[in-house]
């Protein structure tokens, strides 16, 4: 049927992305030679019980009950590679090779959380330079 | 500690190649995007290697966000003074480290509250108008009245709880955090919505969910007609009735993850039905829409 095979985006295993950077699964995708969709489940809730100290202490820090925004952070796959996507940037920052994967996605996206809290907390980051150029008041 | 290297794609220069904070301020704002490298030419085939070793420091908020302190609370009182003055005044108060602000005399003033980039209890004793709390990245926000339209557009992060009704347009655009409304919301509820958590303790309007691309919207009540129309990912979870769904919007099956996590975000806002979440529907995007071009004359017949 029209559309559904156009999907392409199904995680049938955690390092799909890892093992195949084209990730090139639907006949779509083939034709075009372009993955379609998210090389994550955006849809997955997290599991509070695989929360990291650091996490516990941001969240804290910030008067939340939660994970809040972080809740929509996953680890994704760029070129073959983990990384997390940053929105303050639009780009991905690639999880350094020295960072042992867990198995398990739930794992991964904490790994994901608290390396983009620490990049983006970091007066390295780019908005921070961004602001100064730019920045209204 | 080791040493982190991150990059960055398509960025187009060293930040750490920046300059001094006088040097910056003897420049003009062309002078100083040339300098960065933000000149759209230079954009091109260009990549940035920014590193930095996770240990260095543990900062908890934004380098450039001012300090606030949570328990160092006053009051505003909005009563004759211009939209601008009170978010004007709410920065001032952030600059001189009051963590938490009560605004009163609000008496529906429109856009007020936007933009605030950084932690910090406001609370708002009263309603407020169209487009309040816009674009805010981390603030606690609590508003004991009514909202208009378009409360907590393009939200990044933090929380927003309404204790009575909310316009249309709740949370449109919305990236990032949790708004919830106690009461009912108008139509279009989470138009476009790109990520975070909306959460509606009572009903919600026609075209809920209307073009949604990621995020969580939980509805305890009914909702309307076209649930989710056209939406391209996200999930929306309802505990009433939905008058009729939108085209593409399916239902799912709900996982034991996904009750766990429900009960545990309406808990959170005392919003948990006494019967608990296993009566609520799971819906998502069919994903029949995705990819929509004019190679796929099919597909348009079938939508169409």
């Amino acid at each position: 049927m029209a559309g559904t095979q156009y999907r392409g985006s199904e995680i049938l295993d955690v390092d799909q992305f890892l093992k195949d950077k084209d990730g090139l699964a639907s006949e779509r995708e083939k034709e075009i030679g372009q993955h379609i969709g998210y090389r994550y489940d955006v849809n997955l809730v997290p599991d509070y019980t695989r929360m990291t100290p650091f996490l516990t202490k941001y969240v804290e820090e910030m008067g939340w009950d939660d994970l809040n925004w972080l809740e929509d952070v996953h680890m994704g796959y760029e070129e073959g590679k983990p990384a997390v996507f940053d929105r303050n940037i639009n780009g991905w920052v690639r999880v350094p090779d020295s960072i042992a994967l867990p198995d398990n996605q739930q794992d991964r996206d904490m790994i994901a959380r608290e390396l983009l809290i620490k990049f983006q907390m970091s007066d390295r980051h780019p908005l921070v330079q961004l602001r100064e150029a730019y920045r209204k008041y | 500690m080791e040493s982190m290297s991150v990059m960055a794609s398509d960025m187009g220069y060293d930040p750490r190649a920046g300059k001094t904070r006088d040097e910056i301020e003897g420049t003009t704002q062309e002078d100083r995007a040339r300098d960065l490298g933000m000149m759209s030419e230079q954009l091109k085939n260009r990549s940035m290697e920014v590193f930095f070793e996770v240990g260095e420091e543990e900062n908890l908020i934004y380098p450039y966000a001012d300090k606030v302190d949570f328990n160092k609370r006053t009051e505003l009182d909005c009563e004759g003074k211009p939209t601008t003055q009170v978010n004007k005044d709410i920065r001032a108060l952030m600059e001189e480290g009051y963590g938490t602000i009560v605004l009163k005399n609000p008496r529906g003033m429109h856009s007020v509250g936007v933009g605030i980039l950084n932690k910090l209890n406001l609370i708002i004793e009263g309603s407020i108008g169209y487009f309040g709390v816009g674009l805010i990245d981390g603030p606690n926000v609590r508003i004991k009245g009514r909202v208009g339209w378009s409360c907590a557009e393009n939200m990044m992060s933090g929380t927003v709880l309404i204790e009575k009704n909310a316009g249309s347009t709740f949370g449109a655009a919305m990236r990032g955090g949790d708004l919830v409304c106690r009461g009912s919301v108008g139509s279009r509820t989470g138009i476009d919505q790109k990520g975070g958590t909306i959460i509606v303790g009572g009903d919600t309007g026609a075209f809920s969910g209307f073009m949604m691309q990621r995020g969580r919207m939980i509805v305890c009540g009914n909702a309307g007609k076209n649930l989710g129309d056209s939406m391209y990912d996200g999930t929306i979870y309802v505990g009433g009735e939905v008058q009729d769904y939108g085209v593409d919007a399916v239902q799912a099956e709900m996982t034991d993850l996904d009750k766990a996590w429900l009960t545990r975000k309406l808990t959170q806002y005392d919003l948990l039905p006494e019967k608990g979440v296993d009566h609520f529907t799971k819906i998502v995007a069919g994903k029949m829409l995705w990819n929509y071009d004019n190679l796929e004359p099919n597909e348009k017949k079938l939508i169409l």
